[in-house]
């Protein structure tokens, strides 16, 4: 058990989306995420890695977190984005 | 891409550490738990398995504070909504803890405010509302009379409470999952010693010795609802918030009632469900949005006899001669006594014309009732304030604009199979007395962990009160050194799917449990059902549990739940072997048993388990004794403190 290994576990749904340019890596959204879904990217500054994003729960305390406004987004899965229309009358 | 894990390995490595409490969880419960006994002069240590700040079902919001009787617009007593709510759920219902809730809710928030989450509307925003009260700028919820439910601004608290503990000396340990209990055998009795702990990151080992220990934990889930490629969606509690706090009190010989209890599932986002409190509904979050159908027509709300309502003021009204109503999380139809306004029954709705899909329209509301829902209600609960103001504001809506569809029937989004369950509305959990001790010295518990529990108020006031009298308990005994060989076993135990090269991966595990609850363990049940799912769990234990692997310790813990999901779901199967009649009030069936009530079966039945068998426990309704009077005569020194 000595040597670690992780790959990102892909699921049929895109939880969090980072904007590169917006995002300073400084992985507060990471250390703030009860389910720990993220690890830091190798490469310093980067955004970090969602290692397991169908184990979201798509609270969103990763942006409330997020000293950069817009850097990480959290979107629902496309089924679960409810529908709304002008109202009547 | 493969990645190297980020983090040490530290398996293998341990710390020691020792304190006065300890508390399993870092939720609402265990924050309160731990300033109380810190408050007392207690040394505190507190292990979350995720990070404190934002952890636990409350950690990114949460609207209502219920039944908070002693709050100075209140006009019912903690006595009356406590007793209403234990008459409500037919007798199975947490009289101690419902009683603390109401009679120490208000304290507990009072502290908030002191920490600095924020309790009224201090900016006036909803200055001349109904729901509020202009001197203290309290606002309240539902029943706009007795003034009993608090509308807050719950993402505001996790941040306060984390703060607090820092500022008390709470020594906390993010990021640690408790796995196992410690327990010793003390002047002839069975007696908690601590816990033990792993760094989900590393690996590393945590060993507490503590005096007194108050599990904080959550109430089961995953158990008949399991989705492999969404598992944070599967139910309504975080994904993490498996029951491991009810696992390994099982393993240590605790005691819980009412496990028999499950209810038809409510939501799974992971499925048919929306995100709680996404679509349209008038419900809780929601309560008393105006609906209409397809066709623009509004629904009419009616009282409990049926009236139909004229304005939407009379919503949040008792109905003529009823002194009060109850909503809220664990309130679904309530009884006659107690029922509040409600849109007419879907049935009757369908039978009139009116026409699917229905919609919340909160442009036909008053304003400060549209934007306490959309704004404050939405945006301040739970999983709401990203989620769903943020994105569906930026995807266009527009309250005044807009109407959200609502599917399903009422707040739940979804129907599902009767066999598709989940420990929701007040289900089963520890079994304690009046100082919410279970049946082991030095262990006690707190909010989701205990019977019959109920929202985020409720886990801050029983939280605080089993963290006081844990704090008051460990100033008359001395540590226990820990057993060695349990220490020794829970190492093997933790470690072992790590040292398996090729194995059985968690999420099939989990996915087989929920389909054998599901086939065993569903809506109707019978001795022979109940003992072959039983079987089968047996066979996963002997012969999948040994096969688990992982390659990380982030696999590691999800592992670790999934043992205890099997753990917990053999508890559930011989609850409900032990009931032999149905229950209404624990949407409980039986073939086997028809009878629905009987009095003779109209009590709690209890269960644990000692040197591996299962013993029952029959204990009686109201078992806690006149609730004012017995909760005064082991409450002075708090009453004296004014309720500190």
């Amino acid at each position: 058990m000595g040597k670690w290994t992780a790959a990102a576990v892909p699921c049929s749904a895109e939880p969090l989306i980072f904007d590169e340019e917006l995002c300073i890596g400084c992985n507060r959204c990471m250390n703030v995420c009860q389910v720990d879904i993220m690890i830091p990217d190798p490469e310093p500054g980067k955004h970090p890695v969602v290692l397991y994003p169908g184990e979201c729960w798509y609270c969103g305390s990763c942006v409330m977190e997020c000293p950069r406004p817009g850097a990480v987004r959290l979107q629902h899965p496309l089924m679960n984005r409810a529908k709304f229309v002008p109202v009547k009358g | 891409m493969e990645y190297r894990w980020p983090y040490k390995n530290e398996t293998g490595e341990e710390e020691r550490i020792s304190c006065d409490v300890l508390v399993l969880g870092g939720g609402m419960a265990g924050c309160y738990a731990a300033i109380a006994a810190a408050r007392r002069g207690a040394s505190v240590v507190l292990m979350e398995k995720g990070a404190t700040v934002r952890s636990g079902s409350a950690g990114s919001g949460f609207d209502h504070w219920e039944t908070a009787c002693t709050n100075p617009g209140s006009r019912v007593t903690p006595e009356e909504i406590a007793e209403a709510f234990i008459d409500e759920q037919g007798g199975y219902s947490n009289g101690i803890a419902q009683y603390i809730c109401c009679r120490e809710g208000w304290d507990r928030l009072l502290d908030m405010e002191s920490f600095g989450g924020k309790i009224r509307d201090t900016e006036d925003e909803f200055a001349g509302a109904d729901f509020r009260d202009d001197e203290t700028k309290l606002m309240y919820a539902y029943d706009y009379r007795n003034r009993y439910t608090l509308r807050v601004w719950g993402t505001t608290f996790k941040p306060a409470l984390r703060k607090e503990l820092s500022r008390l000396g709470v020594k906390v340990y993010d990021y640690t999952e408790a796995t196992g209990l410690l327990t010793s055998v003390v002047n002839g009795r069975k007696t908690n010693t601590g816990a033990m702990g792993m760094n989900v990151r590393t690996g590393k080992m945590l060993i507490v010795s503590a005096k007194e220990t108050v599990l904080a934990m959550s109430r089961p889930a995953r158990i008949w609802l399991f989705d492999a490629d969404l598992p944070g969606l599967c139910e309504f509690r975080p994904p993490q918030s498996i029951g491991s706090g009810h696992a390994m009190g099982w393993r240590a010989g605790a005691a819980f009632t009412m496990m028999e209890k499950s209810v038809p599932g409510e939501f799974s986002a992971a499925g048919r469900s929306y995100p709680p409190y996404s679509a349209g509904n008038n419900h809780n979050t929601w309560y008393a949005a105006t609906m209409v159908d397809a066709r623009g027509v509004e629904i009419p709300y009616v009282d409990r006899d049926g009236r139909i309502l004229q304005s939407v003021r009379e919503r949040y009204l008792p109905a003529p001669g009823q002194k009060f109503f109850l909503k809220g999380g664990v309130i679904d139809e309530a009884k006659y006594e107690y029922r509040g306004p409600e849109t007419m029954p879907f049935d009757e709705l369908i039978k009139r014309g009116y026409r699917t899909p229905f919609y919340a329209d909160l442009s036909r509301m008053p304003e400060m009732e549209r934007k306490v829902i959309w704004g404050m209600m939405v945006g301040e609960e739970g999983k709401t304030r990203v989620p769903v103001l943020q994105n569906y504001t930026e995807r266009g809506f527009d309250p005044e604009k807009h109407m959200l569809q609502s599917y399903g029937t009422g707040w739940k989004s979804a129907s599902f199979l009767a066999q598709e369950r989940q420990l929701f509305g007040a289900p089963g959990g520890i079994f304690h007395d009046w100082d919410l001790k279970t049946n082991i010295d030095g262990l006690y518990a707190a909010g989701d962990q205990l019977f019959a529990s109920d929202c985020a108020g409720f886990a801050a006031a029983t939280g605080y009160y089993a963290g006081r009298k844990a704090a008051a308990a460990a100033e008359k005994v001395c540590l226990t050194p820990p057993d060695e060989r349990q220490i020794h076993a829970e190492k093997k135990r933790i470690y072992a799917p790590l040292c398996r090269e090729h194995g059985v991966h968690w999420k099939e595990l989990n996915m087989a449990i929920a389909k054998a609850m599901r086939n065993y363990c569903g809506a109707v049940k019978n001795e022979e059902l109940l003992t072959e799912g039983l079987s089968l769990l047996d066979s996963y234990k002997e012969e999948i549990v040994p096969a688990l692997s992982c390659d990380n310790p982030h696999d590691l813990v999800r592992t670790h739940e999934v043992l205890d999901i099997l753990t917990v779901s053999r508890i559930i199967i011989e609850a409900c072997r032990m009931r032999k009649s149905g229950a209404k009030a624990l949407y409980f069936e039986r073939t086997d048993y028809p009878e629905t009530d009987p009095p003779e079966d109209a009590h709690f039945i209890t269960i644990r388990q000692e040197d591996g068998k299962v013993i029952r426990g029959d204990v009686p309704f109201q078992y806690w004794g006149g609730l004012k009077e017995e909760y005064e005569k082991r409450n002075q020194d708090y009453i004296k403190r004014g309720g500190k």
